[in-house]
This record gives structure tokens, C-alpha cells and sequence, in this order.
């Protein structure tokens, strides 16, 4: 199955949310094929629908006064931030029918991220009970998806810079106690959104069996 | 036709779902496969479609409510029927509308939408009289059943026919125990308006958890007897074991040793010299606990949960120990298991964490009583005729006077307050 990879860069979060929910509807009505978006958002601080506002630490005036964002929206989990440094991706896929199941596909995209940051010098790994990927325990990637007729969205974000000090206005996932770490934190050097974006692409085309191409050429892509 | 809705299981090791939102309301006519509402399981939201065209004639399941997989959620009314049903739900009664059985259609309760919170059907009844109800909805036995358990049927939502009460809805209330107390208590008869007009406020839904807090609380308060009685405890020895064996039980164990094991410990013995507290009541009869199932309150950021210590009797200090922080920390990060929160006879709160010098807590159904930790800190006592500082705290006990007559209470007490005060066991 064909896939493309979809980079959209630094994209506010509400015009990413809005192309990935047009991206998902062409998808279900197979206007288009398979997608891997990646994508750079500002800060914001986003809620799923199992939320508890407790976890977030500060008013969401404080919040916007520091020029972060607070968005709800129709993932699974609980509270997250995404922030410049951070590689996001949603993967928009139409599941085959032996893929429909919830959980295979967490531990699928978890399998890949994992892989995928071996393949950069990161020893993580899966906590049991917690879905996301680990170092130690660190947290180095969030997941929450969203599936409309076995049709995927929302997705994960996996830290890649350095500073993870955005997570600070937040207990994340919901789990307090828990630190955030990056790439770059666990590997010890520089590692660019492109790169990490690289090895995730590959290690999911793997996981997913999906044979990735660059995206179609601009006006059929337009979703 | 009606075509039942269900909640689907989105995966093999999926066993329940969160309805989050209904996309679609009672009366709207949907078409297949179109969106009809949205669940949630673990890190997974999810839409699912409508398995049929038809119009969505009831939704048995509200916003917020976790069910099972495969349970009904909804009702559709493919087309054919979806005329009589639009025809009921119009009329406010269901005037003994003798429904064919092919179309039972929405039961009266259930068909007006919005239904904030309560499943409803306090709003539909409002223009019917309880006795006219009571005529159209249920049979003259499920009548007798409900006139000798004082069951007020107009309280109760059918699953017979038109929204009758059947046999099996009336058995199920008298055996969930919800019987036998004046039915008004539960009723919404004494209504107090929530707000005046105009003035200002959010409406916030309660979170599935809180409703049920509610309802277990006002329930136990309608059940049981509760009586208080209070106990102050000189804490010197056990403050002294933990500050000799503290450092030393925290490197092997892992854990910290806090009071808690102590006085766990302490019940624990002093519920096998006492079983009537280790006990519920089952109609006429007293069920002795043969296991010693402590449950211990963890408060949360979002409400109250109550994890059980399974086999308590078998646990030594550092047992007790692991298995309470373990428990408390499978709450807050909430990986807590049914059986994890099942099968408690006597529970331990601890509302002295934030200085509460007592409180009396609200015994946890089915169980006769619970004992409230209040606040440990050091007070001037009289030892001998001087005065001492020693680390004192008070032990209330809430007990089912139905069951538990004070003196039997009072004597379990003084057996727990010598156990803890004289306390020497090992703790390593």
C-alpha cells in the first residue's frame, strides 16, 4: 500500500488539525491515498477528551500569557504540549481489516517509534499499562489517535530537542511524577526534526507495511 | 424494526468503552454509516457509524457512562416503524398505548433527549400521576411485590413493553438492596431548585465517578444505622519503631513506613476477635466474612476511589505496607483493576492527611463499618499525674448500629488502641 509523507513544517495548530481532519475525510472516501504527516506545531497545549483540567498547572490566561495556546480536541488520552522541537505525526491511514484493533495499532506506532529512535542512538521502550515511549522513565513520545471507520488521525509527538522545558505547565498524560526527555537529551548530540522525521518514516513504512512516496504533486495533495 | 446499537469492541484486549459524545440525538433520522457517536478507550478515541438507516429512537446510554463491550447502547428504528415511534415520543404520556410488539418504541422514560444527567424520567413523568402509572406500567404482581418492599414503581424506569416495570426490574431492584427504605428519600419529591433565576453559574457535567460517589453515599446513608463512636490513640510506640526501623525498612522494603501498616495491622487483628465488624447484613441474615478484605480510601485529584488489601489477615507490616502504596499509586495513575476495587469488608480512611483532627466517615456498602485516621501530631498529655508530649491522634469509627451495638464497638476499639499503643511485633 502506498503511503505519502506529508511535510507541512511550522503549522499553527489549528490549520494542522483542520487540513489532517479534510486529509482524514478525503481518506475516508479514498480521494487519497495513505498519509504520514509530519509537522512542527506551535505552543499549545492540547486536551484529549479524557481529560482532566487539574492537570493543567497554571490558568489558561497564564498560559496565553506566555504565548501558549490551549486547544481540545478528539484524540484519545489526556493532556499534552507540542511545541517547537517537537516532531508531530499523524498518521492517516485506512487500517487493512486484520489491523483493526486499537491497541495493535498503539503498540504498532510505539514499535516504530522505538525502532526508529534505536536507529538514533536512543535506548527506549514500551511501559506497560502507559501507552507512549520510554527511556528509563522518561518520557520521549506521546500517543493518542483518534479512529473515524478505521480511519486514523491525531497520532504522536516525539520530543527532539533539547529543552523540554514546554512540558513544565503540565502534568502530562495525566501521570503525575513523570519527566519528559528528547533525542537529544538521551542521545547526548544534535539531532534535526528532518532526521528524526527520516527514521521514524522508515521504521514505520516497516512496521506498517506501506511503501512511502513523497507527496503527489501540489493540487491533488491539497487536502 | 428496531436494530439494536452496540458498543463495539475496537480490539482484541478491549473488554470496555467510554461513550463520549452522542453525535446524533433521540428523533434524528440517521442515514448508514454515518457517525452516530464517539467512545473512548484508553489512549484511543474513536466515531462510530450508525449500523443501519433509520432514526435514532433511544439512547440507553449517556455521555460519560463506561459500559462493557457489546452492550446496547442505542436503539435505531429502521425505517418502517420510525412512524409510530415519532408518534410516541410526541405524546407526554404513554397513555397505556398497548405498543404491538413489534414496536415497543422508546419508553416513555427514555425518550426525551437532553437528559442532563439522570436518565430522565422524573421529566416525563411529571404530567402523569404515579398512581396512573403504576395502572399502565406494571402488573398487578410486579404491584404486590412493590406495595410489600414499599418499592415506589413510579420511581423505577421498565424494560417491559411501553416502559413497564416487570418482574425481573422489580427483583433486581430488591436485590441491589435499594429497597426497603422509604422510596421519597431517593424520589426527587423534595426538590430544591439548584439555581434561582438569573443567577450565575457553569453547568458542569459530573464525571462518571463523582455520580457514583454521590449515589454510594446518599445510598449508604439510607441503609445503614450510622453510629460514631471515637477513640484518641498515644502513638509513642509505634513514632518510636518508626524512627529506629524507619531507614531500614525503607532500603529492604522500598517503602516508607508511615502509621498506616500500624493501624492496618492493628484492625486487622482486632476484626478476628470482633467478626461481627467483618460482616454485612443480607436480608434476615448476617454474612461473616471468612477473609479480611481491607479497603483502603485513596483520595484523588478527580474524587475518591477505594482499593482493597485482598487476604489482609496473611500480611505482615512490610506486606501491609507494599500493598497499600501499591494500590494508592495503581489509583492516582489509574491502572486500577475491577477485582483491584471489588470485594472489600472493612475500610480504613485516613481524612487526618491534611489535618482533619477526626471526621466520621460514611460506612462503604455492604460493609457495617469503617474507621477514619485522624491527623497525628504531638499534644500534651497526662501520664501519672504529669504531663507528657506525646504523638496523639483520634480513631473514629463509623458502625451500622443495625448490626453493631455500641459496647461490641467501643471493645473493638479499645482492642485496636491497645494493640497499637502496646505495639511490638516486628516490623522488618
Amino acid at each position: 500500500m502506498i503511503c505519502e509523507r506529508l511535510d507541512w513544517g511550522r503549522t499553527p495548530y489549528d490549520a494542522a488539525m483542520a487540513r489532517m481532519d479534510a486529509r482524514a475525510a478525503a481518506r475516508q472516501g479514498g480521494a487519497v491515498p495513505d498519509a504520514l504527516v509530519f509537522v512542527e506545531h506551535d505552543p499549545v497545549v492540547t486536551l484529549g477528551r479524557g481529560s482532566h483540567r487539574g492537570h493543567l498547572l497554571l490558568p489558561e490566561a497564564a498560559l496565553q500569557a506566555r504565548g501558549i495556546a490551549v486547544r481540545e480536541c478528539g484524540r484519545g488520552g489526556d493532556v499534552t504540549y507540542h511545541g517547537p522541537g517537537q516532531l508531530v505525526g499523524y498518521p492517516i491511514l485506512l487500517l487493512e481489516p486484520e489491523r483493526r484493533d486499537a491497541h495493535r495499532f498503539l503498540r504498532d506506532l510505539e514499535q516504530a517509534l522505538i525502532e526508529a529512535l534505536a536507529d538514533l542512538g536512543v535506548a527506549a521502550r514500551r511501559s506497560d499499562g502507559r501507552t507512549g515511549v520510554w527511556c528509563g522513565e522518561r518520557k520521549i513520545a506521546s500517543i493518542g489517535v483518534r479512529f473515524s471507520r478505521w480511519v486514523t488521525s491525531h497520532g504522536f509527538a516525539l520530543n527532539v530537542a533539547r529543552d523540554v522545558s514546554g512540558f513544565d505547565v503540565i502534568v502530562p498524560c495525566g501521570l503525575p511524577g513523570v519527566r519528559m526527555s528528547s533525542v537529544e537529551r538521551e542521545s547526548g548530540r544534535a539531532v534535526s526534526l528532518a532526521q528524526a522525521a527520516d527514521a521514524v518514516e522508515r521504521r514505520f513504512a516497516q512496521v506498517f507495511r506501506r511503501r512511502m512516496s513523497a507527496a503527489a504533486p501540489v493540487g491533488s495533495a491539497a487536502a | 424494526m428496531r436494530v439494536d446499537v452496540i458498543m463495539p469492541q475496537m480490539g482484541e484486549s478491549i473488554q470496555e468503552g467510554t461513550l463520549t459524545k452522542w453525535i446524533r440525538k433521540v428523533g434524528d433520522p440517521v442515514k448508514r454509516d454515518e457517525p452516530l457517536f464517539e467512545i473512548s478507550t484508553d489512549k484511543v478515541d474513536a466515531e462510530i457509524p450508525a449500523p443501519a438507516a433509520g432514526r435514532l429512537a433511544e439512547v440507553k446510554v449517556e455521555e460519560g457512562v463506561t459500559v462493557p463491550i457489546n452492550t446496547v447502547v442505542a436503539v435505531l428504528e429502521t425505517d418502517a416503524s420510525a412512524a409510530l415511534g415519532a408518534a410516541l415520543s410526541a405524546s407526554p404520556a404513554p397513555a397505556a398505548a398497548p405498543a404491538p410488539a413489534a414496536a415497543p418504541a422508546a419508553p416513555a422514560g427514555a425518550a426525551p433527549k437532553p437528559a442532563p444527567a439522570a436518565p430522565a424520567p422524573a421529566v416525563a413523568r411529571a404530567d402523569a400521576t404515579a398512581e396512573a402509572l403504576r395502572r399502565t406500567r406494571s402488573s398487578p404482581v410486579v404491584r404486590k411485590i412493590a406495595a410489600e418492599h414499599g418499592v415506589d414503581i413510579a420511581s423505577l424506569s421498565g424494560s417491559g413493553i411501553g416502559g413497564r416495570v416487570t418482574r425481573k426490574d422489580i427483583l433486581a431492584v430488591l436485590e441491589s438492596g435499594a429497597a426497603g427504605r422509604p422510596a421519597a428519600a431517593a424520589g426527587p419529591m423534595m426538590h430544591v431548585p439548584a439555581f434561582a433565576p438569573g443567577e450565575r453559574f457553569e453547568r458542569v457535567p459530573m464525571t462518571v465517578m463523582r455520580r457514583k460517589i454521590a449515589e454510594h453515599m446518599v445510598m449508604s446513608r439510607h441503609t445503614s444505622a450510622h453510629v460514631v463512636t471515637l477513640f484518641e490513640i498515644n502513638y509513642a510506640a509505634i513514632d518510636r519503631i518508626r524512627r529506629e526501623h524507619g531507614a531500614a525498612f525503607l532500603e529492604r522494603h522500598g517503602v516508607k513506613l508511615t502509621y498506616m501498616p500500624f493501624i492496618a495491622k492493628a484492625v486487622v487483628e482486632s476484626l478476628a476477635v470482633f467478626p461481627v465488624l467483618n460482616a454485612s447484613i443480607d436480608g434476615g441474615d448476617v454474612l461473616y466474612k471468612k477473609d479480611i478484605n481491607l479497603g483502603i480510601a485513596v483520595a484523588l485529584d478527580w474524587g475518591l476511589i477505594v482499593p482493597v488489601v485482598k487476604g489482609a489477615a496473611d500480611l505482615t507490616i512490610a506486606g501491609l505496607a507494599k500493598a497499600i502504596v501499591s494500590l494508592a499509586d495503581k489509583a492516582r495513575n489509574k491502572k486500577l483493576a475491577p477485582d483491584d476495587v471489588a470485594g472489600g469488608t472493612f475500610t480504613i480512611t485516613n481524612p487526618g492527611q491534611f489535618g482533619g483532627l477526626f471526621g466520621t466517615p460514611i460506612i462503604n456498602q455492604p460493609q457495617v463499618a469503617i474507621l477514619g485516621v485522624g491527623g497525628i501530631e504531638k499534644r500534651p498529655i497526662v501520664i501519672d499525674d504529669a504531663i507528657a508530649i506525646r504523638p496523639m491522634g483520634y480513631l473514629a469509627l463509623s458502625f451500622d448500629h443495625r448490626l453493631v451495638d455500641g459496647a461490641v464497638a467501643d471493645q473493638f476499639m479499645a482492642d485496636v488502641k491497645k494493640r497499637l499503643q502496646e505495639f511490638a511485633g516486628p516490623v522488618l
